[in-house]
């Protein structure tokens, strides 16, 4: 599927910031085989006074600005061309439960996409008891990794509730959890801490939905702002399995990849400092529109 | 002839035998005083015939001195517990360890291989990853180790080494070895308070120390500092403190004093264009060496710890730059997981060539099979914990199994826990170490003992700190050398092997200090020196305020209502209450004095900070106690005296640079506005029966009587504690010595125009320069006082808060 992807994101501070530093993790990703980036703009304004752009461990691509001057608004603009590249394999290869402890004894691999990286709990991602014994409940009888991975998702897009006003960028998972309810960074959170408690490497992936639904199907919840989903490693085989809990389905053509990371913190859109008094406001705007291959030229 | 030679006198020999007759090491653990046969080891003879000259009395008396020099020289050191922190003294054991020469030299050559092993270890973890590649180090430990830092992969260090600074523990066994406990490679503490030992070592044996030819501590801080310097350049180098709220703040502090570095703080920092600046008064400095005492995850919000409230934005991309030098580098602390313990020996020959020169405690991952079956089988005489754990082996930690122990009987089985979590966990020797003599209960007893010996990487490659630092488990219990748990610290001579007597004699006080380097005063730091001089001077003048309204409770002479209601309207308006004599306000003055003065540690001499102690630990004790009226008037003298003391101590001996400017700023703003504003208050046209009381509140009354034989107008009065430029009391006299200090800090002028600042502090001061007594009317008095406040104002966004 090919895709025109915009994001404009917003911040206003009504006492001015200073010493505003940033990174960006807003940019669809190229991953050879899964999407391929055609074109890509990011447009900030006022322009930064100093920008670089690098590749973060994980591999995601990444913009680090500083501005010298006081701000009072500040914009960021993405417009990009990305064609995902077709569903996942149909063919389920990936590992028994009890055979990944070995698969992972084994591996020797500290790279970016090692699953090493995301057994570990991290600040965000915490080891939850509550958590890990519902896992353990919704997945008994699941086969092998995938199945667990898919009954999860199922089981939490049943029994949670999505809800934008209920949590915060920092509610803890376990508090949502508790409470069943959130948005996309709740679910994944969650569902990564469950993973793990299973023994399943698992990360939080960043990224955007198609707006409308292709004709006949329903739109997806999560579609006006920055998504997110889990990525799980299923054993060497199959390798990495997205799912995307909050809509509970397997990530497919209408998921556009951003960035991979252990938890949020890894990945946040825009992770940095700001120095100013009292609140500011921030909008956030997406549009994913499929380009019809009528209109492509 | 080492000390340790020297022949023992036969009259000695016997008082020794008495010191020593009911000193009995523990069963099968060595000691380091006396040998397997219960003979003195020769390295202990002059120290136990000095001790043995003396009786337990005398002895104390000595040890004495050495407890007060720390007491006096705030050495604490803070425990959290389940109340909050609290400042404890600093639990120094008065006796020594002693070592050997060649004991020493032996375990400097062991640990100077062992930091190189760690060095290169480290060089591959954040460089090729061969190690894991090749299988000799588990990939799965490595990316379970939270301080393995992600963004630091692939940085290499500009110094190029990642470490500079580390610390080993290390304990004697059984077979009479030196073992390795644990590395410490994060940022380790204890370096500071080894020179505190020294010092305290140098009272309470006075006398003794300097004919006992022990090799000084302090070369190895200047080879360091010397070190430093080299490693920034054109630059300046610094050292990263958490802040106050950290435990081992006083010690930041202490050395940065000693070093004549200067001690900052995350917020003190900002990174721009890539590289690392202080902000300062004279506005960004780059800085080129950061001597990092925080841990790393909390250097930099914006790639590591995202909650952290005290690091700096961007440090991380400032080290990816490499125009920074980190010691020791971000990500270094991986080391300190005791897992490592379990694969260094056999890494020692991967990348050295070569075995351990020092053996570490026996340590098995769990993650590997055979490993795992082996702690299981031999549970009851392990220690099993989380692998990734940095805490020395004698530690209390609630995951920890102690002998098959421990661990509650609602956990899973043992054996199972270790097939479900081994890859977390490791099993650990538990080790019994070696003795020491302390002194308790007036006579020496055994206790064991680890050393902490520090290694700096100097020009010369690394070099040891000659002993400074052991510590000593609190009862007859070894497996508790823990602060924490009531253990103590005691100091390690090492004895020398090539001084001659005379050089020891000759030599000058072993610690001597730098001179204070100049130039970089963070903006924090001049905001908290501004604050301190305001919040003291307000102290000071609402303690004169209350003494005079206290002397006159009691008295009640013609007049004297009115003027206590004036005083009590006063008083009212600034939340000051007059029912008790000490008024809870005037505590808080001074605990924000105090709190300002805590986040300048390394800005104070010892005098003064013991004075600024001194005097709120009275005003606590006070509060309460001390009654209305006469009681108060004389309690609030002794205050005042301790505050003079306070200032004086400040004003005498701290240098005259632009921290002591900005100190000297506030006080002369606070003192302006107050004076001002009494004047507004009580020397009004109609109550002149205040105006006694108004020279009184003023410390005045001697000028006034010798300059005016006359009554007491509203005209001298005011010219007095208002015009008059040579009265230290006088707001002229303030506004002058405010625009003075202006002038001479940095930015005050530029191209010979005066900064916006430095016009404000000259208008001030002229406008009062050109009044006269009858012109400074009340209304006159406002404007002047909207003046000063403002004038605050601007001194504070010039110089505190900017970008």
């Amino acid at each position: 599927m090919l895709y025109d992807v915009r994001l404009i994101i917003s911040h206003h501070y009504p006492h001015i910031a200073v010493g505003v530093r940033q990174m960006l993790r807003l940019m669809p990703a190229a991953r050879p085989g899964h999407q391929r980036l055609i074109a890509a703009g990011l447009t900030i304004t006022p322009p930064p006074a100093h920008r670089g752009d690098a590749i973060d461990f994980f591999g995601n691509a990444y913009s680090s600005v500083a501005f010298d001057a006081p701000l009072e608004d500040l914009l960021f603009k993405v417009s990009a061309r990305v064609e995902v590249t077709g569903p996942a394999s149909a063919i389920d290869l990936s590992a028994a439960l009890e055979d990944l402890p070995r698969e992972l004894s084994a591996c020797r691999d500290l790279g970016p996409a090692s699953p090493l990286h995301f057994i570990a709990p991290t600040p965000r991602t915490p080891e939850v008891a509550e958590i890990a014994a519902y896992a353990l409940e919704v997945t008994r009888g699941a086969g092998n990794c995938a199945e667990a991975v898919f009954a999860l998702g199922r089981a939490l897009h049943r029994d949670m509730r999505f809800d934008p006003e209920a949590t915060t960028v920092d509610t803890p998972a376990a508090e949502a959890f508790r409470a069943r309810h959130g948005v996309c960074q709740d679910f994944t959170h969650i569902m990564i801490i469950a993973l793990r408690s299973l023994g399943i490497p698992a990360g939080y992936v960043s990224g955007v939905l198609r707006t409308q639904p292709p004709p006949g199907q329903p739109r997806l919840e999560g579609a006006d702002a920055m998504h997110a989903w889990v990525s799980a490693w299923c054993g060497a085989a199959a390798g990495w399995i997205d799912y995307d809990p909050t809509n509970a389905v397997q990530v497919d053509a209408e998921h556009i990849f951003i960035a991979r990371g252990r938890d949020y913190a890894d990945v946040a859109p825009i992770r940095g400092a700001v120095r100013t008094t009292g609140e500011q406001q921030s909008t956030h705007a997406v549009d994913v529109i499929a380009v019809d291959a009528a209109t492509r030229f | 002839m080492t000390w340790s030679e020297n022949i023992l006198h036969p009259a000695n020999a016997d008082a020794s035998a008495g010191l020593l007759a009911d000193y009995t090491p523990l069963d099968g653990l060595p000691d380091e005083l006396l040998d397997a046969d219960g003979q003195m080891r020769p390295v202990w003879r002059d120290l136990i015939s000095h001790l043995a000259r003396h009786s337990p009395e005398a002895l104390e008396a000595q040890f004495a001195r050495g407890a007060s020099y720390l007491r006096e020289a705030g050495v604490f050191y803070r425990q959290y517990g389940g109340t909050g922190q609290d400042e404890r003294d600093w639990p120094l054991d008065p006796i020594p360890v002693l070592l050997s020469a060649s004991e020493w030299s032996g375990i400097e050559s062991a640990l100077k291989q062992r930091a190189d092993l760690l060095e290169a270890v480290l060089a591959d973890l954040y460089g090729e990853n061969r190690l894991t590649r090749e299988g000799h180090l588990p990939a799965r430990l490595i990316a379970a180790n939270p301080e393995w830092l992600r963004p630091l992969v692939g940085v290499r260090p500009a110094s190029g080494h990642h470490l500079h600074f580390i610390a080993f523990d290390i304990g004697r066994r059984r077979d009479g070895r030196w073992w390795v406990l644990g590395d410490r490679t994060q940022a380790p503490s204890g370096a500071g308070y080894a020179l505190e030992n020294r010092m305290a070592s140098l009272h309470s044996f006075a006398g003794f120390y300097r004919s006992a030819r022990v090799q000084r501590i302090a070369e190895f801080f200047k080879a360091f500092r010397d070190s430093l310097n080299a490693l920034s350049g054109a630059n300046r180098a610094g050292i990263l403190t958490p802040g106050p709220m950290n435990d081992g703040y006083f010690e930041h502090a202490y050395i940065a004093r000693y070093l004549g570095l200067p001690l900052l703080e995350g917020e003190d920092l900002t990174v721009s264009n890539g590289e690392l600046m202080v902000r300062t008064i004279s506005g960004l400095q780059p800085i080129g060496v950061l001597w990092r005492r925080m841990d790393a995850n909390w250097a930099d919000p914006q790639e590591l710890e995202e909650a952290s409230q005290i690091g700096t934005p961007g440090l991380v991309a400032a080290l990816r730059n490499g125009q920074l030098s980190m010691v020791n580098s971000l990500g270094a602390g991986v080391l300190e997981a005791r897992a490592f313990l379990a694969f260094l020996p056999r890494l020692s020959e991967i990348l050295l060539g070569a075995p351990l020169a020092m053996p570490n405690v026996a340590t098995w991952w769990c993650g590997s099979k055979a490993e795992r079956d082996h702690v299981s089988q031999n549970a009851a005489s392990l220690m099993i914990g989380p692998a990734n754990a940095a805490h020395m082996t004698l530690e209390p930690d609630p995951r920890i199994s102690l002998g098959g122990e421990n661990r509650s009987a609602a956990d899973q089985p043992l054996a199972e826990w270790l097939e479900s979590s081994g890859a977390d966990l490791v099993g650990q020797e538990v080790v019994r170490l070696s003795t020491t003599p302390v002194w308790a209960d007036g006579r020496l007893q055994p206790r064991a003992m680890t050393l902490r010996v520090f290694l700096a990487r100097t020009e010369d490659g690394w070099q040891a700190m000659p002993g400074g630092y052991a510590r000593i488990a609190a009862g007859a219990d070894p497996s508790a050398v823990s602060l924490r748990r009531g253990g103590s610290v005691a100091d390690v001579w090492v004895a020398s092997g090539q001084a001659s007597v005379s050089e020891a004699v000759t030599e000058s006080p072993p610690i001597r200090p730098y001179r204070p380097s100049a130039g970089l005063l963070p903006g924090r730091a001049a905001d908290n020196l501004f604050w301190l001089g305001r919040y003291i001077e307000r102290a000071e003048g609402t303690m004169r305020l209350l003494r005079a309204y206290h002397g006159r409770l009691d008295e009640m002479p013609d007049g004297t209502a009115n003027v206590l209601t004036l005083l009590e309207t006063i008083f009212a308006a600034r939340d000051l209450g007059t029912g008790k004599g000490i008024p809870d306000a005037l505590v808080e003055m001074l605990s924000a004095a105090t709190g300002s003065a805590g986040r300048l540690r390394d800005r104070f001499s010892v005098d003064a900070w013991s004075a600024l102690a001194d005097l709120q630990n009275t005003v606590k004790k006070m509060r309460g106690v001390v009654q209305p009226g006469d009681d108060a008037a004389l309690a609030l003298g002794v205050l005042l005296r301790k505050i003079a003391g306070f200032t004086g101590l400040v004003h005498e001996n701290m240098y005259r640079f632009s921290g002591w400017r900005f100190l000297t700023l506030g006080r002369s703003v606070e003192r302006a506005l107050a004076t001002t504003r009494l004047l507004l208050d009580l020397a009004g046209p109609t109550t002149p029966e205040a105006y006694e009381l108004c020279i009184e509140v003023a410390d005045s009354v001697m000028t006034h009587r010798r300059r005016y034989s006359v009554h007491t107008s509203r005209a001298s009065l005011v010219d007095l504690i208002a015009l008059d430029p040579l009265n230290p009391r006088s707001v002229a006299f303030h506004a002058e010595e405010i625009r003075e200090q202006i002038s001479l800090l940095p930015g005050a002028a530029e191209n010979r125009q005066l900064s916006p600042l430095a016009r404000t502090a000259l208008r001030l001061s002229t406008d009062l320069a050109v009044h006269t007594t009858d012109s400074l009317d009340p209304s006159a008095l406002s404007v002047v006082a909207d003046q000063i406040t403002a004038l605050s104002e601007q001194i504070e966004a010039t110089y505190f808060h900017q970008i």
